[in-house]
């Protein structure tokens, strides 16, 4: 609820640039507030949905109807090489907001695969708790996915994946994936453009593995190319949306259940309420709601929920507009207000 | 705290700032280059806080370094009384780094009973670092065994814990062998194995007795994970020297040593982090210490600042075609003095996080003779990243720790002084956050950070900042009103230098700014001057005009009414009528007096500019419109009339003025009304005219103001003067022309 109340920072004129004598600091045009921004949670979430299926919508407006979310169409298709972005489904990933990244370079993916290997070993070595032997042989792979991307302009995301080869086994052993993250950029055409120089724009970050893993990735990334990293809050607007998004495609008739999770505020303990529907049920009642097929605007998703919390009231006379929305489930895909996505297809 | 002392809180006047600013030994770093200076530099804090606990941290330890022969405890008072002394400085701000070889000596010597010895080892934690040649002294007491067993085991329990804030580690590496030989000792075993770990280095050649390790580790019965720890590590470095097979998948750890030091510790790591940025460890990843804190990204931690030794090859060529290429680049983990700053800047490295210069002025020094757009862009996208995350009242998660925002706020704030310029992350974070703030958590942090806001940046301030700020400021008490308005005038101040300076390198480099931009500028430092005017009139009449709050509201109009002559500024505007007459009328001499200053400096300013504009006709048409000389005329015409001539009831021509009918002024039965405000009669004024009444009439007790005239008219005024009042004799002596004695009633040329 709060993010969406949050003004928007500001944005500084070109005012001061002339006189670079004086004191300066012209900041760049709010590249913070878009990464604060959950529309790029969303956005991706759209473009898992279409790198793997193709989401039925032509195009969709976002929060602020100003500002289109992304048209649907692949943007590289030919790229898309479902067997290279499976690794992206079935799986829980956190979400992180990340800085622009300084002095990054995509020539040096390979450099920095090995640095960063030198790095984990160093650190899992340092400080009190020890480990002995094993997991000290992990590879790191770093690596550039061209085809994911929001815009044309965007910079490719960058996968990094952590795998261990046992050290007992002999090296023809298959290395075991044991952590995963990768950059993406999602912010839409405009923002791209306005990166300074020597600053790469990859605002998310997505993590899949141990805490520990995702610490050490991410100090060497912080110190690195001195970015700084946050976790990502989906606030309940924005789950509300996926909810509306994610129960207008269609999907095979033994779909499981959409699932609803409302968490009651201000009680001693904690006490959720979990809200499941049928999910052509739900269709059908998108279907009565939504005017203009492939596009979707906040009204619609407003008159959905209220009339899945007119639904819940009748029978429980509860009233789930007083409850914060945690948590969305659907066969497609689920996301958590901690910021947790799961990609189902 | 050195630091702390040596930045400006101040900026005003900005001469004074440059000096401060150049006053180089301050920056020099304590620590490394001179023992006595170290021992200087870590008691000055303390010394004006805590002369007495000082004064007794140096009896105790004079009376341990003298103590001979075994002391009973509970006998003895003396004993007792230095040993709480020890314990309580120890755990509250540690011991100075010389206070650590006495007691060591004392406590390894075996002199004085375990109970002592023990408590004494518990409590010695360092304000900032450990000397190395007292551990090193206290390693030959253990090689002596004079102390118990205990003792020893506590002890390297006591180094095990402490091992980070040895300042120095090169001669205890050079008892590698000493330790090694505590491994027969079954009880000591696995601390020393511990403190091995930590003391090997592979560069050094300390496998040779290995073989008698792996002997002795075979002998033993068992798996020990501590030995097993040590051993790993000897063959990750030198895996041909270790024969023996170690068993794969087992995690292993040491027995946590930190024990009864841990809460002290994390207290003197986070101080030594405040305090010396260039020494502070690191601490990221899951080896984090203060794990009591939520997740790994979040730790509300200035990073170090050391260089970016990641930097590819290609990378440093590719930076390296410039002028300046020729020299190695000096690291900023060396840059310890303001003379290597100078001798280093052409070829220094900033360090690989920027937000690391907060805490390091020598780079912040660095940073405001450098042009690099990327250093603040660095620095811009870190901190509004930090300030979002640890702001306790906008994140969503509520463990946030307000203590460390606090600091994180603070230092924030003392490196804009320093740099003296506002951070554009930090305005963004402001505007933000103000809607949501209580108003009260951080608030001086928060005001702080406002008087910061840059001037032109934005041109929404209104709604931004003024919006919330008036919500606060109506619904809180005094005291934060006056906050409120200390903060704007801080504001205020910080524009104007702003705009001085940004004059100044305009005319250096001869680019003018376009007219626009320029009246963009007036219209904000206008809006922000028309604010504080309309708050302070709203909050005299709910406070019911305390002498406090007009005290604030002047001291913003001290500096507002002389922006013209002082900051170059071709803007004045006159205080609101609601401030002016509850200042005219006050009761209390202070507040006549300033608004009798701010009189005098705005017709300084007013004729200034008039004459400019006579003469040159130049930056003149800006604002200074016929309006602002019609306020100020009325405003001096009712104080004049006022103070001086006594008609202010005729004469006051402001339509919020005094002007009143005479037979209004008759119901009101106060005979004499006419002069009941002039400097004699005035509220304000009349203690000064009982006073004078009583030395010029010593026999006279009738108080009859009306001796005062004439000759003894003018006496009155030096009494007054005499007494403090020199506002109100500026504005005697430039707004009201005497023509004679005679007819003092006659004041000429008031009006401008």
């Amino acid at each position: 609820m709060a993010a969406g109340a949050a003004p928007r920072p500001a944005r500084r004129g070109g005012r001061r640039e002339g006189g670079s004598n004086g004191p300066r600091r012209e900041a760049a045009p709010g590249l913070v507030s878009v990464m604060e921004s959950v529309e790029a949670v969303a956005r991706t979430l759209l473009s898992f949905g279409r790198l793997s299926r193709g989401l039925p919508f032509g195009r969709a407006h976002g929060l602020s109807s100003r500002d289109p979310l992304l048209p649907l169409a692949p943007r590289s298709q030919e790229n898309a090489d479902p067997q290279r972005t499976a690794f992206l489904l079935r799986k829980q990933w956190t979400l992180y907001s990340v800085t622009p990244l300084y002095r990054f370079s995509n020539a040096h993916l390979r450099d920095y695969a090995r640095l960063l290997s030198a790095f984990i070993a160093a650190e899992k070595q340092k400080g009190l708790a020890v480990e002995v032997g094993v997991e000290l042989d992990i590879k790191v792979a770093v690596s550039s996915l061209p085809y994911l991307k929001g815009s044309d302009q965007d910079q490719a995301a960058i996968l990094v994946q952590l795998s261990s080869r046992s050290p007992a086994s002999p090296k023809n052993s298959e290395e075991k994936l044991i952590w995963s993250g990768w950059f993406c950029c999602v912010s839409g055409d405009n923002l791209s453009k306005n990166v300074p120089e020597d600053f790469t724009c990859l605002p998310l970050f997505l993590v899949n593995g141990a805490e520990c893993y995702t610490s050490i990735v991410g100090s060497w990334f912080q110190k690195t190319f001195d970015c700084s990293f946050r976790r990502l809050a989906i606030s309940p607007l924005i789950l509300s949306w996926m909810a509306a998004m994610w129960t207008g495609c269609k999907v095979d008739k033994t779909a499981s259940a959409m699932e609803l999770v409302f968490s009651v505020p201000c009680l001693p303990q904690p006490l959720d309420i979990s809200y499941a529907i049928h999910p052509e049920d739900a269709k059908a009642l998108w279907d009565t709601v939504q005017k203009t097929p492939g596009e979707i605007i906040q009204e619609e998703v407003d008159v959905f929920m209220d009339c899945l919390y007119s639904h819940f009231h009748r029978h429980f006379r509860i009233h789930l507009s007083a409850t914060k929305l945690v948590k969305v489930s659907t066969a497609i895909a689920s996301a958590h207000c901690d910021g947790i996505i799961k990609v189902r297809f | 705290m050195q630091r702390r002392q040596s930045f400006k809180t101040q900026k005003q006047p900005l001469q004074v700032h440059h000096k401060n600013q150049t006053d180089l030994s301050a920056w020099r770093k304590g620590g490394r280059i001179d023992p006595e200076k170290n021992v200087q530099n870590h008691q000055s804090p303390n010394n004006q806080k805590n002369d007495s606990k000082q004064g007794s941290l140096e009896q105790a330890l004079s009376y341990f370094e003298k103590v001979q022969d075994r002391v009973s405890l509970k006998k003895n008072s003396v004993l007792q009384k230095h040993l709480t002394t020890v314990e309580s400085i120890g755990l509250q701000s540690g011991l100075p780094p010389e206070a650590f070889d006495v007691l060591l000596n004392v406590a390894l010597s075996g002199k004085l009973a375990d109970t002592v010895n023990t408590r004494l080892l518990k409590s010695l934690l360092p304000a900032s670092v450990i000397p190395e040649t007292s551990v090193v002294s206290s390693v030959s007491w253990l090689c002596v065994s004079k102390c118990s067993g205990n003792i020893q085991l506590l002890f390297l329990r006591w180094l095990i814990a402490v091992f980070d804030f040895i300042d120095h580690k090169e001669q205890l590496h050079a008892l590698y062998g000493f330790f090694f030989s505590f491994l027969q000792d079954e009880k000591m075993c696995p601390y020393v194995c511990h403190l091995l770990y930590l003391l090997t280095r592979k560069e050094t050649g300390e496998y040779i007795q290995l073989y008698e390790m792996e002997y002795h580790f075979i002998s033993y019965s068992g798996m020990q994970s501590h030995l097993q720890a040590l051993l790993s590590l000897y063959k990750l470095y030198c895996p041909e020297l270790v024969t023996i097979t170690l068993p794969g998948k087992m995690k292993t750890y040491f027995k946590n040593s930190e024990g009864p030091w841990k809460a002290g510790i994390n207290t003197v790591r986070r101080r030594n982090q405040e305090n010396s940025p260039v020494f502070q460890p690191l601490f990221l990843g899951t080896a984090q210490p203060q794990s009591r804190k939520r997740k790994w990204n979040t730790q509300l931690i200035i990073p170090a600042s050391s260089t970016n030794t990641n930097n590819l090859e290609e990378d440093k060529k590719k930076n390296r075609v410039d002028l300046y290429s020729m020299s190695e680049s000096f690291r900023v983990e060396q840059l310890q003095t303001f003379s290597q700053l100078l001798q280093n800047i052409h070829h220094l490295e900033f360090p690989s996080q920027m937000g690391s210069v907060l805490t390091n002025p020598l780079l912040l020094h660095y940073m405001n003779c450098i042009k690099d757009e990327s250093i603040y862009l660095r620095l811009y996208y870190w901190m509004g990243q930090t300030l979002q995350e640890e702001c306790t009242w906008c994140a969503l998660d509520n463990n946030q720790d307000e203590e460390e925002f606090k600091d994180f706020l603070e230092t924030v704030y003392k490196t804009e002084c320093f740099l003296q310029e506002g951070f554009s992350s930090c305005e963004e974070f402001l505007y933000k956050s103000l809607p949501l703030w209580d108003g009260f958590c951080c608030r001086s942090q928060i005001l702080r950070l406002v008087s910061w806001i840059p001037l032109g940046s934005f041109s929404e301030i209104k709604s931004h900042l003024y919006d919330p700020l008036a919500q606060f400021f109506f619904t809180s008490s005094l005291y934060f009103k006056c906050s409120i308005l200390e903060c704007l005038k801080e504001l205020l101040q910080n524009w104007l230098n702003w705009h001085v300076i940004h004059l100044d390198s305009e005319s250096d480099s001869q680019v003018h700014s376009s007219n626009t931009t320029h009246s963009e500028l007036l219209n904000e430092v206008a809006e922000l001057i028309h604010f504080v005017g309309w708050i302070s009139t709203v909050a005299l009449r709910l406070e019911n005009n305390p002498t406090f709050l007009l005290y604030f509201i002047l001291d913003f109009y001290e500096t507002a009414c002389d922006m013209y002559l002082r900051y170059n500024l071709p803007l004045l505007i006159m205080p609101p009528a609601g401030v002016f007459y509850p200042a005219l009328l006050s009761m209390d001499s202070v507040t006549l007096n300033q608004l009798c200053y701010i009189m005098y400096r705005y017709r300084t300013n007013l004729v200034a500019a008039k004459e400019n504009e006579l003469s040159k006709k130049e930056m003149v048409q800006f604002r200074f419109s016929n309006q602002t000389y019609q306020e100020y005329n009325q405003y001096i015409t009712a104080m004049v009339g006022c103070l001086w001539t006594s008609s202010v009831f005729q004469k006051d021509i402001h339509p919020q003025g005094l002007r009143m009918d005479d037979e209004l002024l008759k119901k009101t039965a106060v005979q004499e009304f006419k002069n009941s405000f002039n400097i004699v009669y005035h509220p304000a004024m009349m203690g000064y005219a009982v006073l004078f009444l009583q030395q010029a009439w010593p026999d006279d007790t009738t108080f009859n103001f009306s001796l005062i005239k004439g000759k003894k008219w003018n006496w009155y005024l030096e009494y007054l003067y005499a007494h403090g009042l020199k506002g109100l004799k500026v504005f005697i002596e430039s707004s009201i022309n005497r023509v004679s004695q005679a007819s003092h009633s006659k004041a000429g040329n008031v009006q401008v």
